[in-house]
């Protein structure tokens, strides 16, 4: 539904290669930081970018991205804030997606209705939450199409074909197909694996497959977009921020060259 | 039961996808999904077999040491000077409180299930010991996860867990507490899907959780109710039990609930006060948010981040509260109020001395609402409390906080 998110989807098959989908906590180390990691993400190579709404307890996450989220709170963030930083994105990028991920509660403490609105306006264009699954997001899913945000929604190894029509039902901008039954940043991907749960759920759905959870080097990216339409990676790019302390320029450098060596590897293959 | 048929029934819900009224449901990432659905399948087919409730039968009454007794406490009763008072004498358990009801019911369950190995979270260490006692009983492999804070100071219920053969993981996560526990138990099982049977404590997280911990703790209240007939040859006037997630008191109120002429309360940790930030009172001093599966009251921040909870007893120290507690709150149906860390401490020491029955502080609290209103009411006015842990797991704390080196 987001028309940001297809297009780059429409571009990126046009140029014959898959995506880099790239994570990074929302006002992780602080907020300004953020900004900068933000603003350099589409020149090293991500085209789409995921940002973390920080909360205290994300039961689907791994130690690097509870520590971001904390680490981010921690410096003040809020998920005003966090939208502030859309904002600010998008100034100086209007074409790069913006996907908002995180768990539920703080969202419905803004109110469902006005974060929609209050998301749009800043630029968002679509919203990965956590713990909302297909069962429990009518109220989102309206107040998101409403304004034209994307709701896009997880599939796992767990989910069979008997599910899957449920979860891809309404699912719009793409399906993010999480490679490992585990929590973000663990576990080890099975190449044979994820290529074959893409197949399954491309005789399911026409809208693009975007891989994560457990890919950390460019070899991995590299693998898992020739198979899927994007790889994410979120842990070790978070572990970089947080590798570097109190620099940082170092945080923002560091990234730059991760993402930098991801996005050779997803164009390289 | 009949209240099915009863539109008007108080004892209906969940609805078919585990909703009271707005609260509830089913907040999980997609990896949990199937297995939350195959866990409420595996239930009602368990529910419908004579065969599972008879087996639960036999070991609560060989094993746990059911039906507990309804003790009519009479030192208490003439100190107060007015109505008369019973305890539920779910203390007298197996490992010494009502947890092991429930966990009775979810392990014969796992086992049904084919599920090889059992994680459970704890905050006092109550309701991890009885997951590892059932565990042990069953030759199950167990893992606990505890935060850390709650591994220091609740040292002996960590070695009872390891003597009983259960790994104790102490969770250094957020706030090292029990809600840090049971995220991290949650993603012990994100990660095990296939082998491992996830047992939660109380009356809280995804359906079918609220209401099949409910159901198990019912035998609580469907035997107080029996008892009361026999003793006293009518119900209670009133029926009281203290509240961190909920499940001693879910279990006690639920077969009351349609019963209109039985008041029916609800004692959360009021910690230093509900006034200031320091106290685990989330439906007096919270608001409806989403956490650990389900939607209730919560204490959280204007931002919506979960606030830390704080009460003397950690069996009452979590910032959340059962979903059906959310909703009868709404309906009116049951009353809620508070008791600060003070006034258990000091019904710890009185009902310790007057009764001979030294209390959980959980139940304290509940004991703080009894000696507030029992002297207003008639001597006939029955109450029945529901003693629902005993103490000794709290001796150092008390001593602690009396300044006693022990």
């Amino acid at each position: 539904m987001s028309a940001r998110i297809d297009r780059r989807f429409a571009a990126l098959k046009a140029e014959g290669r898959s995506g880099l989908v790239t994570f990074v906590m929302g006002g992780d180390p602080d907020f300004e930081t953020s900004a900068r990691i933000l603003e350099a993400l589409p020149g090293a190579g991500a085209d789409v970018i995921e940002i973390g709404m920080p909360f205290t307890d994300p039961m689907a996450d791994g130690p690097a991205i509870q520590v971001a989220g904390l680490r981010a709170l921690a410096a003040g963030q809020t998920l005003k804030r966090t939208l502030e930083l859309v904002a600010r994105f998008r100034k100086t990028d209007a074409d790069t997606p913006i996907v908002l991920m995180g768990y539920f509660n703080p969202v419905l403490n803004h109110g469902i209705a006005a974060f929609a609105v209050d998301a749009a306006a800043a630029g968002v264009d679509g919203l990965i939450i956590v713990d909302l699954p297909p069962e429990e997001d009518a109220e989102l899913l309206a107040a998101a199409g409403a304004e034209d945000i994307s709701l896009i929604r997880l599939a796992t190894p767990t989910t069979d074909d008997k599910r899957l029509p449920t979860v891809l039902r309404n699912t719009s901008g793409f399906v993010y197909y999480v490679s490992v039954a585990g929590i973000t940043g663990a576990g080890h991907m099975d190449t044979d694996a994820v290529t074959a749960a893409v197949k399954r759920l491309k005789r399911h759905t026409d809208i693009p497959i975007a891989v994560g959870f457990g890919i950390k080097t460019p070899d991995q990216a590299a693998a898992v977009a020739r198979v899927a339409d994007a790889a994410v990676v979120g842990t070790a790019i978070v572990d970089r921020v947080g590798q570097a302390g109190d620099d940082h320029d170092a945080a923002v450098s560091s990234v730059v060259e991760l993402v930098k060596a991801l996005a050779d590897g997803v164009r390289s293959a | 039961m009949n209240a099915i048929n009863n539109p008007n029934s108080f004892r209906n819900g969940p609805d078919g996808t585990g909703h009271f009224g707005d609260y509830g449901g089913r907040y999980v990432a997609e990896t949990l999904m199937p297995l939350i659905l195959e866990l409420d399948e595996a239930y009602e087919a368990a529910k419908a077999d004579p065969s599972f409730q008879e087996e639960l039968d036999y070991y609560l009454r060989d094993y746990v040491g059911r039906p507990s007794p309804m003790y009519f406490a009479e030192r208490l009763t003439e100190h107060f000077g007015g109505a008369k008072i019973y305890f539920k004498r779910d203390e007298l358990n197996h490992t010494g409180a009502h947890k092991i009801n429930n966990c009775m019911g979810q392990i014969l369950l796992a086992r049904r299930m084919g599920k090889p190995r059992i994680i459970a979270e704890t905050g006092a260490g109550q309701h991890g010991v009885a997951t590892a006692t059932v565990a042990a009983r069953f030759g199950l492999p167990c893992h606990v996860y505890m935060g850390s804070v709650d591994v220091e100071r609740q040292s002996p219920n960590v070695f009872r867990m390891k003597l009983l053969g259960a790994e104790v993981v102490p969770v250094t996560s957020g706030s090292s507490t029990l809600k840090d526990a049971m995220n991290e138990a949650l993603r012990d099982w994100v990660t095990n899907v296939s082998d491992t049977f996830y047992i939660i404590g109380t009356v809280a997280g995804p359906h079918p959780y609220p209401a099949m911990v409910r159901d198990f703790q019912c035998v609580i209240g469907n035997e107080a109710k029996a008892q009361m007939m026999e003793k006293e040859g009518r119900l209670p006037d009133q029926i009281v039990a203290c509240i961190g997630g909920g499940s001693n008191a879910m279990g006690l109120f639920h077969p009351f609930l349609d019963d209109p002429d039985v008041q029916i309360v609800g004692v959360e940790a009021a910690g230093h006060g509900v006034d200031t930030d320091k106290h685990a009172a989330s439906l007096t001093g919270g608001r409806p948010g989403v956490l650990h599966g389900n939607k209730t009251y919560l204490l959280q921040t204007d931002d919506g981040q979960i606030d830390e909870a704080h009460s003397i007893s950690a069996g009452l120290d979590y910032p959340g509260i059962g979903p059906e507690h959310a909703w009868l709150k709404d309906s009116g149906r049951v009353d809620y109020v508070s008791a600060t860390d003070a006034e258990a401490l000091e019904m710890f020491q009185l009902c310790s001395k007057l009764e001979g029955i030294i209390p959980a502080l959980e139940p304290a609290h509940a004991l703080a609402h009894v000696g507030r209103v029992a002297p207003t009411l008639p001597k006939d006015h029955i109450i029945v409390m529901n003693m629902c842990g005993r103490g000794d797991k709290d001796v150092f704390t008390v001593a602690d906080a009396l300044g006693v080196k022990l």
